[in-house]
Order: C-alpha cells, then sequence, then structure tokens
C-alpha cells in the first residue's frame, strides 16, 4: 500500500506544478479556480492518493480555501482520500453493464483476488471498486485501471489476461 | 467498438476507419471544417445561421430534446463575454455515443461548436468530458492542437476577423454534472451541484456570462446541417424530430452498440440491426432513453418508432437515445435496486427531497429484493416518489423517482410476487446465466 | 415595483425582489431553513415551496423573484402538501432528541415540525449518524442534527470571508465540516451557532447549562470595541449563561464578534472581586464596604491636602460606562486635579486644544456600508474592528474599493484596491504622499509641507483609487490613533478628506472612546494627560476599571508610576497580583452586565442599558460607588439618586445622538520626520487582551486568537538578526534584555520592524507600544 506517501512532502514536484500551470491557462486569468479538478489528479498521479496536505497544497496553488478544494476532492468519486493499491480497477456493475455480465465480473475479480469492493490486497497491489457507468456500456463488462485505462469486453479470460499483466 | 451499422448516416460517415480516422487530415478529406470555412468566408449573419439550425429542428440530443435553435437564439445579443460549452459527460446509464463521436470524429465536435460560437457571439468554448474516458480527453487535446496549428482555433480564424478557442475540461466521477449548471460549477472548480434556474445558462451561466450548452451529438450535427441545409436535415427524420439520432443499444441483444438512424425508425428495426435479441430469448423490457426514462414493456415498445413523440406517448423519454434492452432472464426488482442505488449514489445531495428521498427509495427496493419486503411497500415508494418529484433543484429527483414508478407500474405482479414470496420471480440460475459471462464450463 | 398577490393580499415589492421577501412584507410567514436575508441564495432545503399561479410545480420563495401580476398561494392544497413532504424528508435521519439538545425551545425544526410535520414517519430504515466534528473551543458540534442547509458554510464563505466550513462528499453522505484537523478560527465564528435552523452548531461555553425556557433576557450593549453592539444578555440565578446579538441593523446588523458574543465567561472569573479590600501593614484584609470607602476617602484627602489636589491622577478606563467617567472626573476634579484621562493607548497627545470638538467616526456606521471609496489608515482593522470589517468586506464585494496604509500586512479577507505597508515612522509621509496625490489629481494645493516628497507607487494607487470615488472616507484605527504622530495623522486624513469632498473619521478603539471625551474624562487646564501622568508620577491614583500594566501605551511605565505612589485606589471588578501589588484599596465595581449605564459609541450614538444581573458578592455599580466617594469627600453636586440623573447632568438632554462631535483640527504642525535606522516595534493589541474582561473569558482563551505574543518579521529581519522562524529571540527596549519570545515568519511586515504584541504579561517589559528595539539570537 501506498501508506509511505504519507510521508512524503506535500509540495508538488516541479514538473506537476508545471502541468497545473498548463490546465490554469485555459480558464480566464481570474478563474484559476477552475484548474482545480485537473489539478487534483495530477496531485493524485504524483502521489498514489491524496493527503489532505497535498489538497491544501493544491489549494494554496490556486489561491482558494482549503476547504474548497476538499468539497472537491470528496465530491467527485474517482479521487482518492485514502492511500490505494498500485493498481485500482473500477469495475462498472451499473444495470447496462450488469445485463451483459458488469456484476458477475466484480464477482470474479473479488474471487480472484480475495477482496471485496473498497479493500486492497495485503501485497498492497490491488485496490478493488465498484464504478457507475462509464459511458461505455456497449462494450460490458468494462473496467477502469488506475482511472485512466479503460478496459473493454472483461469477460474470464480477459480479466485473467489484465491481472498477470499488473505486476 | 467502430460502427456497426447504420442507415442514413451523418455523423458516424467518418467513423470508418475506427481508431485510425479521427485525426485533422481525415476529418478534412472528409469534407471537415468546410461548413466553418464558409459560414466565416460568405460573412454569414448570426440570425440567419440560427435560422437554418431552427429550420433543421434539431433537438437537443443532451436528453431533453429542446430546439437547439430556439435555445441558441436566447443569447443576450450585447454581453460581451459570452461561452459555449460542450457536454460530455455522458454518464446516464446506457448512453455510450458521445464517447465514441469524440474518439472517431472529433473534430466534427470542434467545428459544431466553432460554429456555435459565431452564432451566438460566444469568443471561448469548453467541452466538459467525464473523467472515465481519460483516453478520449487526451485525444481531444490532441484534436484541439491540430485545430489551433491549422487556423481553426484561435485569433482571427481563418482571417475572417473571428476568434474563437475552445479548452477541454475533465470531470472526475460525478453523474451530475451532466446537468448543465452542475456541469457549469464543476468548470468553475466546485462541487457539481446543480443551480436553481432561473436564471439560466443563456443570461447566468459559465462564470455568470451567457452560456450556451449543448450535447456532444447535438454539436456534432451541426456541420451536417449546414452542408445539406435545415430543411434537407429535417426531412431525414420525421416532422418535429429532425435527422438522424445516434441510438447506443445496450443490454440483452447480440450486438450492442451506437447505430445512427432517422428519426421515426422503428423500434423493430433498431433492434434488428442490433442482431437481435441475444441468444433468441423474449423480450422482456426496453428502458428507451437512458436509465432516467420510465421503462416499457417489450410490447409496448415494439409498436413504437425511434423518436421524440412516439416515445413520449407510449409513456417514456427518448433522453439520450440510450436503448437498454432486457429479456426474460431479468429480475425487475434486481434490475430497479441497481437503478435506485445509482440515483442515491449520484445525488448530489443539497435539496433534502433528493438526497433523503434517493437513498430511502434505494433502501425499500433493497430490501423488497432481498425478501424483506412488506406489503405496504409498494405504496410507500410511490408516496416516496411523489414527495420527491417536481420540488427539487435538477432533475435528478425525477430521474430516480421515474424507473420507481414506471418499474412498479409495469411489473406490479412481479414486485408483489417478491414481497410475497421473498425471492425472485425469474430462477436466479436463469439470470445468472443471463449475462453471457458465463460460457459453458467457466466457473 | 410590481404588483404581486400572495394569499389574496396585494402588494407593490421593488423590481427582483423574491417572493419569500415579499412575503415578509406582508407579515406572511412562509417556512424556510435555507434562506438568510445576509446569505446567498441556495434553495436547497426546500421548505419555502409555494403555489405559484399557471406554475405546474411548487416554487421555492426564497429563490423566485416576482414578475408582475404574480399570484403566490403559500397555504394551498399544492404548496401544503409540497412543505409536508419536504418536512417528513427532514425528519426521517434527523435523530429527534429535542429533550436532550441544546437548541430545544429555539429550534426552527421542532417548531415547524409541529405545524408541518406528520405525527408518525413511515421511515423504518436504520437513521444516518454523522460525527462530529471539533470546531474549536467556541462551537460544539452534533452533526447528526445538521439538515445541511449550508447556512454555515455560506456564512464563513461570504461573511467571514474565507471558507473555513464545506459540505464535503455528496448525496446522503453530505456532511459540513472543516477541513481535515481545522478549526474554525474565524473572529466571527460564533454566528454560526445563531445561524444554524437546528442543533448541529451550538455554543460549547453554553452547552448544557440551562434549557432556553429558563433563562431572563435583558438587551444591553458591548463594552468592547466602538462599534457598541448590541445585546441580549441571557440569564439564569443572576448569572449571564448567553450572550445573543440584538439585530441592530445600524450598528451590528445580525451579527456579534466571539469577544463580544463569548467574553461574558469573564463575568464568572475567579479574579472577580467581591468584597471590597485594603491593605493594612502590607496585609491585604477584606473589609465591609464603609470601611474601604472611608479609607479611600482619607487616603485621597490626605494626599490632596498634602501635596495638592494635581498630585492625584486618574486613569478610567474606556470601557467604563459614561456615568462612571462622569462621576469619576468629577471627583478627581472636586479634589483638585485636572489630571484625569480614559485615552490609555495613546501616546500623541499633542492635538489636545486644537481639537474643533469631540473626535468620532464622523459619519454613521450604516454609512460605512454606502462608501464607495475607503481609505484605511493604520489598522489591525479585522481584530480591532471585525463588524466594520465586515461590512467593508460586503462593500468590496459590490464594487467598493477599499485601501489600506498600515505598518502590517494582516489578512483583511477583503478585496483590497491598494495597500502600502511602511514602519510605523513612516507612515506620516507615506500618508502624506496619498494627500499629495490626491491633490494633484483633484487640482488642488496641497499643504505646503508636502512639497519635498515624492510620491510612491504604492500611495499613488491609493491616490488614483480615491480619487475615482464620489463617497470616500478616510477612517484612522486604533494603531493611527495610538501612533506617536497620530496628530500628523490625523490631519494629513483631515487634508485628505477636504480634498476628496469626503469624511474621515476614527474607528473607536473601546466602548466610551466617544463616551470618555462627553463625560469629560479627559485633561484639562494643567492636568496631565494618561501618558504625562505616568511619566511624572503622581503621589496618588485613581484607577477605574482599567489594568493599567496591559490597558496603557507603557505597560511598564504604568507599573513603575503605579508602585511609587503612596496611594492607588483601585475600582474594579477584578483583581490581578498587580493590582495587589500597587493598590491601597480595592473596591469591587460591577462589570457592564451588572450595572445600568451607556455608552456612547464610535458614531456618537447614546445607548443606555440596564442592568442583566444582580451584583456579584458586595459588587457595587461603579456609579454609585463613586457617589459615595463624592459624599464621603464632601465634593459638591454628588446628589444623584440613580445612574438616569447621573446620565443626565454628563449628556444633557435625552438625544439619540451625542452634540459636539468634530473631527476638525486646527494648529496641528505636520510632523513627517521620521526616527531611521533603529528596528521600531509595530505593536497590535491582540483581540482576545484588550480589555480585562475579555482576558478573562476561557474559552476566548483557548481561541486561535490568543495565542502567546511572538516576535514577528519580514525574512530580511530574521536574517538580518541571524534567527530561524521558531527560534528564540532575546527582545530588548532601551538597551537591555527584555523579554524572551519565539520569533516567527511574517512576510507582510516592513523593513525594520519586529511585530510584537501589548496587552499581553510577556511583553509587559518592553514598554511602550511604540518602543526601539534591540533583537538578538537568544
Ligand atoms: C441528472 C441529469 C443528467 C444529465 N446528464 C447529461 C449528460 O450526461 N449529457 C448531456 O448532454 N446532457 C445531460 N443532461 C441534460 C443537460 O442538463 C442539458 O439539458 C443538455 O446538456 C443540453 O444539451 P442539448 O440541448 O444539446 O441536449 C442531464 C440532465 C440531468 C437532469
Ligand atoms: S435534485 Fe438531487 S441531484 Fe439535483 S440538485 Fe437536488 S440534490 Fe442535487
Ligand atoms: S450545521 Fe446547521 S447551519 Fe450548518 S448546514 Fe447543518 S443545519 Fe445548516
Ligand atoms: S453501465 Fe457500465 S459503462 Fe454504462
Ligand atoms: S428556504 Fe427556500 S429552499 Fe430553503
Amino acid at each position: 500500500m501506498n501508506t509511505q506517501n504519507t510521508m512524503l512532502s506535500p509540495e508538488l514536484s516541479p514538473e506537476s506544478l508545471k502541468k497545473i500551470d498548463r490546465e490554469v491557462a485555459k480558464y480566464p486569468a481570474d478563474q484559476k479556480q477552475s484548474a482545480v479538478m485537473a489539478a487534483l489528479v495530477i496531485a493524485q498521479d504524483e502521489k498514489g492518493w491524496l493527503p489532505k496536505e497535498t489538497i491544501a497544497a493544491v489549494a494554496t496553488y490556486l489561491g482558494m480555501a482549503p476547504m474548497a478544494a476538499y468539497e472537491v476532492a470528496s465530491f467527485y468519486n474517482m479521487y482518492d482520500l485514502h492511500p490505494v493499491g498500485k493498481y485500482k480497477i473500477t469495475v462498472c456493475t451499473n444495470l447496462p453493464c450488469a445485463l451483459s455480465g458488469g456484476v458477475h465480473a466484480a464477482d470474479y475479480v473479488k474471487h480472484k483476488l480475495g477482496v471485496d469492493f473498497n479493500e486492497t490486497t495485503a501485497d498492497g497491489k490491488f485496490t478493488l471498486k465498484e464504478g457507475e457507468c462509464m459511458g461505455a456500456c456497449g462494450d460490458a463488462p468494462v473496467m477502469l485501471v488506475n482511472n485512466k485505462r479503460m478496459c473493454s469486453f472483461m469477460l474470464p479470460e480477459q480479466i485473467d489476461a489484465l491481472l498477470a499483466e499488473c505486476k | 467498438m467502430a460502427l456497426i451499422d447504420t442507415i442514413n448516416p451523418l455523423l458516424t460517415t467518418g467513423w470508418a476507419k475506427g481508431d485510425a480516422g479521427w485525426s485533422l487530415k481525415d476529418y478534412e478529406a472528409r469534407g471537415g471544417y468546410k461548413q466553418l470555412r464558409r459560414v466565416l468566408e460568405s460573412k454569414m449573419s448570426q440570425d440567419d445561421l440560427i435560422a437554418e439550425v431552427k429550420k433543421s429542428v434539431l433537438r437537443g440530443r443532451g436528453g431533453a430534446g429542446f430546439p437547439t435553435g430556439l435555445k441558441w437564439s436566447f443569447m443576450p445579443k450585447a454581453a460581451p463575454v459570452k461561452y459555449v460549452v460542450c457536454n460530455t459527460d455522458e454518464g446516464e446509464p446506457g448512453t455510450f455515443k458521445d464517447r465514441d463521436l469524440m474518439r472517431f470524429d472529433p473534430h466534427s465536435v470542434i467545428e459544431g461548436m466553432i460554429i456555435a460560437g459565431y452564432a451566438v457571439g460566444a469568443k471561448a468554448g469548453y467541452n466538459y468530458i467525464h473523467g472515465e474516458i481519460f483516453e478520449t480527453y487526451q485525444r481531444f487535446e490532441e484534436a484541439l492542437d491540430q485545430a489551433r496549428a491549422a487556423g481553426y482555433l484561435g485569433d482571427n480564424i481563418l482571417g475572417s476577423g473571428f476568434s474563437f478557442d475552445l479548452f477541454a475540461h475533465h470531470g472526475w466521477g460525478a453523474y451530475i454534472c451532466g446537468e448543465e449548471t452542475g456541469l457549469l460549477e464543476s468548470i468553475e472548480g466546485k462541487k457539481g451541484q446543480p443551480r436553481f434556474k432561473p436564471p439560466f445558462p443563456a443570461n447566468f451561466g459559465l462564470y455568470g456570462k451567457p452560456t450556451t450548452i449543448n450535447n456532444t451529438e447535438t454539436f456534432a450535427a451541426i456541420p451536417f446541417i449546414l452542408g445539406m441545409g435545415g430543411e434537407a436535415y429535417l426531412n431525414l427524420g420525421k416532422p418535429n424530430n429532425g435527422g438522424t439520432k445516434l441510438f447506443s443499444v445496450s443490454g440483452h441483444v447480440n450486438r450492442p452498440g451506437n447505430f445512427e438512424v432517422p428519426m421515426g425508425t422503428p423500434f423493430a428495426k433498431l433492434l434488428e440491426m442490433a442482431g437481435g435479441m441475444r441468444g433468441g430469448r423474449k423480450l422482456k423490457a426496453v428502458i428507451p432513453g437512458g436509465s432516467s426514462a420510465p421503462v416499457l414493456p417489450g410490447d409496448v415498445i415494439m409498436d413504437c418508432t425511434m423518436d421524440y413523440d412516439s416515445i413520449a406517448k407510449a409513456g417514456s423519454m427518448l433522453g439520450s437515445g440510450a436503448v437498454i434492452v432486457m429479456d426474460e432472464t431479468v429480475c425487475m426488482v434486481k434490475a430497479l435496486e441497481r437503478l435506485s442505488y445509482f440515483y442515491y449514489e449520484e445525488s448530489c445531495g443539497q435539496c433534502t427531497p433528493c438526497r433523503e428521498g434517493s437513498g430511502w427509495l434505494y433502501r425499500v427496493v433493497h430490501r423488497i429484493e432481498h425478501g424483506e419486503g412488506r406489503p405496504e411497500d409498494l405504496d410507500l415508494l410511490n408516496r416516496v416518489t411523489d414527495n420527491m418529484m417536481g420540488k427539487t433543484i435538477c432533475a435528478l429527483a425525477d430521474a430516480a423517482a421515474f424507473p420507481v414508478r414506471s418499474f412498479i407500474k409495469h411489473f406490479q405482479g412481479e414486485f408483489e410476487y417478491h414481497i410475497e414470496n421473498k425471492k425472485c420471480l425469474v430462477d436466479p440460475e436463469v439470470q445468472r446465466m443471463g449475462s453471457g459471462f458465463f460460457k459453458a464450463g467457466n466457473v | 415595483m410590481v404588483e404581486i398577490e400572495i394569499d389574496g393580499k396585494t402588494l407593490q415589492v421593488e423590481d427582483g425582489s423574491t417572493v419569500i421577501e415579499a412575503a415578509h412584507k406582508l407579515g406572511t410567514y412562509i417556512p424556510h431553513f435555507c434562506y438568510h436575508k445576509k446569505l446567498s441564495i441556495a434553495a436547497n432545503c426546500r421548505m419555502c415551496l409555494v403555489q405559484v399561479e399557471k406554475a405546474p410545480k411548487p416554487m421555492p420563495a426564497c429563490a423566485t423573484t416576482v414578475t408582475n401580476g404574480m399570484k403566490v398561494f403559500t397555504h394551498s392544497d399544492l404548496a401544503v402538501k409540497a412543505q409536508k413532504a419536504v418536512m417528513e424528508f427532514l425528519l426521517i435521519n434527523h435523530p429527534l432528541d429535542c429533550p436532550i439538545c441544546d437548541q430545544g425551545g429555539e429550534c426552527q425544526l421542532q417548531d415547524l415540525a409541529v405545524g408541518y410535520g406528520e405525527s408518525a414517519s413511515k421511515y423504518e430504515e436504520e437513521k444516518r449518524v454523522v460525527p462530529d466534528k471539533d470546531l474549536g473551543p467556541l462551537v460544539a458540534t452534533d452533526m447528526t442534527r445538521c439538515i445541511n442547509c449550508t447556512r454555515c458554510v455560506r456564512f464563513t464563505a461570504e461573511i467571514a470571508g474565507f471558507q473555513e466550513l464545506g459540505q464535503s462528499y455528496r448525496g446522503e453522505r453530505a456532511e459540513v465540516m472543516p477541513f481535515i484537523g481545522k478549526t474554525v478560527d474565524t473572529e466571527l465564528s460564533g454566528n454560526i451557532i445563531d445561524l444554524c435552523p437546528v442543533g448541529a452548531l451550538t455554543s460549547k461555553p453554553f452547552r448544557f447549562s440551562a434549557r432556553t425556557w429558563e433563562l431572563s433576557r435583558r438587551k444591553s450593549v458591548s463594552p468592547h470595541d466602538g462599534l457598541g453592539s448590541n445585546l441580549i444578555v441571557q440569564t439564569k440565578h443572576d448569572k449571564v449563561l448567553r450572550v445573543l446579538p440584538l439585530e441592530n441593523e445600524d450598528i451590528n446588523e445580525c451579527w456579534l464578534s466571539d469577544k463580544e458574543r463569548f467574553s461574558y465567561q469573564g463575568l464568572g472569573s475567579a479574579d472577580r472581586l467581591t468584597k471590597p479590600m485594603v491593605k493594612q501593614g502590607g496585609e491585604w484584609k477584606e473589609v465591609d464596604w464603609n470601611v474601604a470607602l472611608d479609607y479611600a476617602a482619607h487616603a485621597l484627602r490626605d494626599v490632596a491636602t498634602t501635596h495638592g489636589g494635581a498630585a492625584i491622577g486618574g486613569l478610567l478606563s474606556p470601557h467604563s460606562t459614561v456615568e462612571e467617567l462622569y462621576l469619576a472626573q468629577k471627583l478627581l476634579r472636586g479634589l483638585g486635579s485636572d489630571s484625569v484621562d480614559f485615552r490609555l493607548r495613546q501616546s500623541d497627545f499633542s492635538a489636545d486644544g486644537k481639537r474643533a470638538g469631540i473626535p468620532s467616526l464622523g459619519m454613521k456606521i450604516a454609512d460605512i456600508s454606502g462608501l464607495d471609496r475607503v481609505l484605511v489608515v493604520g489598522s489591525f482593522l479585522r481584530k480591532d474592528h471585525p463588524l466594520i470589517a465586515q461590512r467593508l468586506r460586503q462593500s468590496a464585494k459590490k464594487g467598493a474599493q477599499v485601501c489600506i496604509l498600515h505598518s502590517a500586512n494582516d489578512e483583511l479577507l477583503i478585496n483590497l484596491t491598494a495597500r502600502a505597508v511602511a514602519a510605523p515612522s513612516q507612515l506620516p509621509a507615506l500618508l502624506a504622499q496619498v494627500v499629495k496625490a490626491v491633490c494633484a489629481l483633484k487640482g488642488a494645493s496641497a499643504d505646503a509641507a508636502l512639497s519635498a516628497l515624492t510620491v510612491s507607487a504604492e500611495a499613488q494607487a491609493i491616490a488614483q483609487s480615491l480619487a475615482s470615488g464620489s463617497n470616500t472616507a478616510v477612517l484612522l484605527g486604533n494603531f493611527a490613533q495610538q501612533h506617536p504622530q497620530a496628530a500628523t495623522l490625523q490631519a494629513l486624513a483631515g487634508q485628505l478628506a477636504k480634498a476628496l469632498g469626503g469624511k474621515f473619521g476614527f474607528l473607536g478603539e473601546a466602548a466610551n472612546s466617544v463616551g470618555g471625551y462627553v463625560a469629560k474624562a479627559v485633561p484639562s487646564g494643567s492636568g496631565l494627560n494618561a501618558a504625562a501622568m505616568l511619566k511624572d508620577s503622581r503621589q496618588a491614583y485613581v484607577v477605574l476599571g482599567a489594568e493599567p500594566e496591559l490597558d496603557c501605551a507603557d505597560g511598564a511605565l504604568a507599573l513603575a508610576a503605579l508602585k511609587k505612589s503612596a496611594v492607588t485606589v483601585v475600582l474594579t471588578p477584578f483583581k490581578s497580583p498587580a493590582m495587589l501589588d500597587y493598590a491601597a484599596v480595592l473596591l469591587p465595581v460591577a462589570p457592564f452586565s451588572e450595572t445600568s449605564g451607556s455608552f456612547v459609541n464610535t458614531e456618537g450614538r447614546v445607548q443606555s442599558f440596564y442592568a442583566a444581573a444582580k451584583p456579584l458578592g458586595e459588587a457595587r455599580p461603579g456609579w454609585k460607588v463613586l457617589r459615595v466617594l463624592g459624599n464621603l469627600l464632601a465634593i459638591n453636586g454628588f446628589e444623584f439618586n440613580s445612574s438616569e440623573d447621573v446620565r443626565s447632568e454628563a449628556l444633557g438632554a435625552q438625544a439619540e445622538f451625542v452634540s459636539g462631535l468634530d473631527n476638525g483640527l486646527e494648529g496641528v504642525r505636520l510632523d513627517l520626520s521620521a526616527a531611521g535606522g533603529a528596528v521600531e516595534r509595530v505593536a497590535d493589541v491582540p483581540i482576545h487582551f484588550a480589555d480585562a474582561l475579555v482576558r478573562r473569558a476561557p474559552a476566548l482563551q483557548k481561541a486561535a486568537d490568543s495565542a502567546v505574543p511572538t516576535a514577528r518579521m519580514n525574512s530580511a529581519m530574521l536574517k538580518k538578526f541571524g534567527l530561524d522562524a521558531g527560534q528564540l529571540a532575546k527582545v530588548g527596549a532601551g538597551g537591555t534584555a527584555k523579554a524572551n519570545l519565539v520569533a516567527q515568519l511574517d512576510a507582510g511586515l516592513p523593513d525594520g520592524v519586529v511585530r510584537i504584541s501589548a496587552a499581553h504579561a510577556t511583553t509587559l517589559a518592553l514598554g511602550p507600544m511604540s518602543a526601539v528595539l534591540s533583537v538578538e539570537k537568544a
């Protein structure tokens, strides 16, 4: 588990700050706060999750109240306010997916990893999450790996391959 | 997945090469940015442009079906700063058309937005793309770079004196940001909690400035409408239901996917294009417009054509064009339980009836599904939905209520059976095999 | 104006009004929780749903703007059904623990549930439990009761100026909380208790001490800063258990600062003097009143006889009532002394004798909200005048331009247009630059003394802002009034206001900063002012309500002078070790809550109040004690039967505002010299140390604003002294090391200054608030 991340400095790396600056530039000069969603993702990518110090650092960087950034970080469910495994797998179980095996795929992963939703494997490698519709229901079952990679048509064979690939 | 089948393709003409055909040169080769060029070079007046869109009777593809040209005409002319915003939040369960549009033909969305910007006098736009399709967001940013480099975006576009820039903003997991004012709040860097309307975005939108918000598919249709003329576009479909529409067909069909067909195409035809029912099983029910639309029994929908008016007449909504097909292996109580959980999970939490009611609905349906239902529960559910509907800031509370009411209305017997016998009417083993996840010999 | 009809009654309301505002005008009550007239519209509770003709759905009255001809029904079937529906939803997850809830009896949910709730809910699922939050020493939470109306959240963001609270998560899990690990530290935090419509946020000091219906209520007036906030003081068995704002739109609106709300706890301090005491042979003895009064009268008479009345000095607290101040000065004058003063923290008295009248705000408090350009000079505004800062914060949001010129750069949470920061000695020249620049912009001729000045960019920016307005004011804060060149600053402010065609005035430091003048509690003739009577120490002092070592500009000097005196008679609600050391007689007088009296606030408004409780122990109202002393000393004119009698003599005919206010100044020579080179002290008076009462309020003393003073300086100064932030600095004044203080980085401070708070035991030894300091690593 990335718990050691709590010990890292809340400060963001120069690379992350550069990425955030690029986001800030999309918005009017007096609307820096608009970049907070992207900035929190950039911070989460760097730290593995979002410790409160990091949220505060992002807020300060964007000139907003830390509480306002926390509201955002806790409202959108792809931000991780607690440490997660190296691979966070989010399985869509919403109805359209479920009709084509979404729930069964989740059960299959649970069984293979020996964890339930919102749990992390003992080796800290996998965290399993239940997801809502990802706008890809035609490809069911679908899963997200670490928020940014979408995997389609996840039948047993494909799940086996995915888990094997996650080192 | 690339396109499977279409009738009269417009929006999907560029999808043929799948992931290999999205870039600027492919789009230009298909005639892309021609309409933008024409509008700018002919110095078409804003009024003429809006009139053309009105003529097409293009109705918003995001769910509400509001006439697009009319919406654009609401933008105050004199305001110095205005915005155009595209809604690619696509979180309505069953809907997956905007993702493919953005993957396979992002420039059509860009061109549509620039033209919209010209029509309403905006100098900047944002496309809000839900967080789960980050790869698509990245591709869209690349497409924006291409368009900028080619002079379609930025200052003085194509030497016309018109300037417009466009940016991508991503979500990070909140269905409610699909609601247009929740979306605006989210772009402003806040929680996506919808605003009370009025004022509507056309008067008080992004950063408090007049803003036009349309769905991705709505914008993508604009270049095609200008290409063929509003009237021709309208005539592709039915009166009051112009043009073609993307339908996302999911669930128990042999070939789930997106299908572009003219408005008014019979449901039966759409089902056939999607390869018919999986395993040849019997159609039980269809949710014709995304999870928020009332469910229709199989025999009712078989008599419908796919357009706003026909579906409305049957008692449901065309919504986002997400067609969720359910066969006889489905337990309707379990299906509703999952949908109710979704609204409970996704309520933004600000209005009392939705915050408290969505959880109440879910808990009661959950209880029925788990064999703890009580005879009075169906009345209770109807009463709670009654108390939620029409009393909140946005339509999510109604969206949470519609499935509950329609499932009970059309499948009351199945619910009663569940309450009485504390188990599903459909044998669990039958349910299990329905998903197709387990092939023979698997697990 | 539009005409609308509510429940069949027609009325005219302004364009843009909401239905709920219109209904209130008619006296029609529409149930509501999230709506609050001072906060933005959230429309989230949905309690205010009403029927509007032609609308298919019920509409929220708080968010629906009126249109001409609109017909509203607040009690139709549709409306009532909607209201009942919302009430049921509100109650399903509410604990309904009213019998043990502090809000019981004054809970809007409880009240409305009676009218709009069904007797039994059909909700049989498990109720939600929300973890409580630590918001600090003042506000207690019971978050399971929260109905998510977000009033408290909006308050911190909009009124207090910084969003310390938020609604995290979403849906049913939405939770109101501060940032993880943080508390609510704004000086206005207690207002969220009033705003919370349920018992989710309650007063920590009040917690469980009484049921609300057991409390007696009395109107009163805050004894702290010059605003004179209106209070409701609530008591049980003559003990003050709670203080709430009494709404007065012209003064405190519906708010109170935490100091005003929670200082009452000091009334029950163990330091309360409950019996007269006399020092005999170095031993303190509790004695009867007549013994103590006799003793005091004789001692004072002796000094007057032996050394002349001028050998007696009167140090009067500006937090005393007009009646007390008036009688105290009358007593001293009766003894033959003109050395009496209430301006204890002032150091420049050169304007005395040159004033056209009594210095005051120079406008109404409510007028501040209408100014379009404001320059605040020398003020720790947010902490010295929390509710005036709040007014300016709102004005700035609505487009007013606010600038500040000061020796520190504290976060005011006001959207400032410009600011200029300079060491105290540079402040007059800096303000003079603004005057010069404004004169140039306005084409007015500037004072010849300004001709040599070069206008800095900061001064120019302020001038530009001011000159662009049509309704401007210059406000002199406590720091400016305490400044060693206060008269110059005032004269410059006057010139500036004149050039702008605007106003200028003083932000009154204390409850009677204006009242003290009206009560003649200032020296006359050859009498000495507060500073002079300490420098040139007296044989005897009469101290009223003050702790001079903490309340005077130079606490060390005050302490030395008092110790040296032969007799010090102290009339005080509290005793302290210092007093026991220097005093000869301690006479227990009642604090504001136990006496009748009057304050004249900074705008000159007379506000009288009655006692809310009986005096503690043998304490007696100050005016009575002074009357008896006057009688014992056989001074003429001490025949008063009531505090009202005293008031009429002190203030003349009853009037809402005192007369004789005039900020004009004649014949002050501008002193633009700047003592260069040395390390200057910038001294603030921290909000919770400013007077004897608040210093003894335990919960406030635990608040973030009560931190032990540090030596604050910018990074260049830290470097200069070889200090790191957090290290101990040895700070000296007048050559010798006097205090060890933790060095703290305060990037906003100018070069050449170290900021060290006054009014605190740990910094007392440093002497004057405007000292020249030496600093080295300890
Ligand atoms: C709960 C809720 C979710 C919504 N989600 C979406 C969505 O994902 N995509 C979308 O385009 N519109 C969505 N809408 C509709 C939008 O509010 C808005 O009507 C639409 O973006 C307007 O575009 P159109 O006129 O082009 O349809 C949603 C509405 C509600 C109430
Ligand atoms: S109806 Fe639900 S989702 Fe919509 S604003 Fe209200 S609480 Fe939020
Ligand atoms: S704590 Fe009180 S004021 Fe704050 S949101 Fe909850 S109910 Fe409203
Ligand atoms: S339901 Fe799973 S992606 Fe839509
Ligand atoms: S008072 Fe109107 S919605 Fe809360």
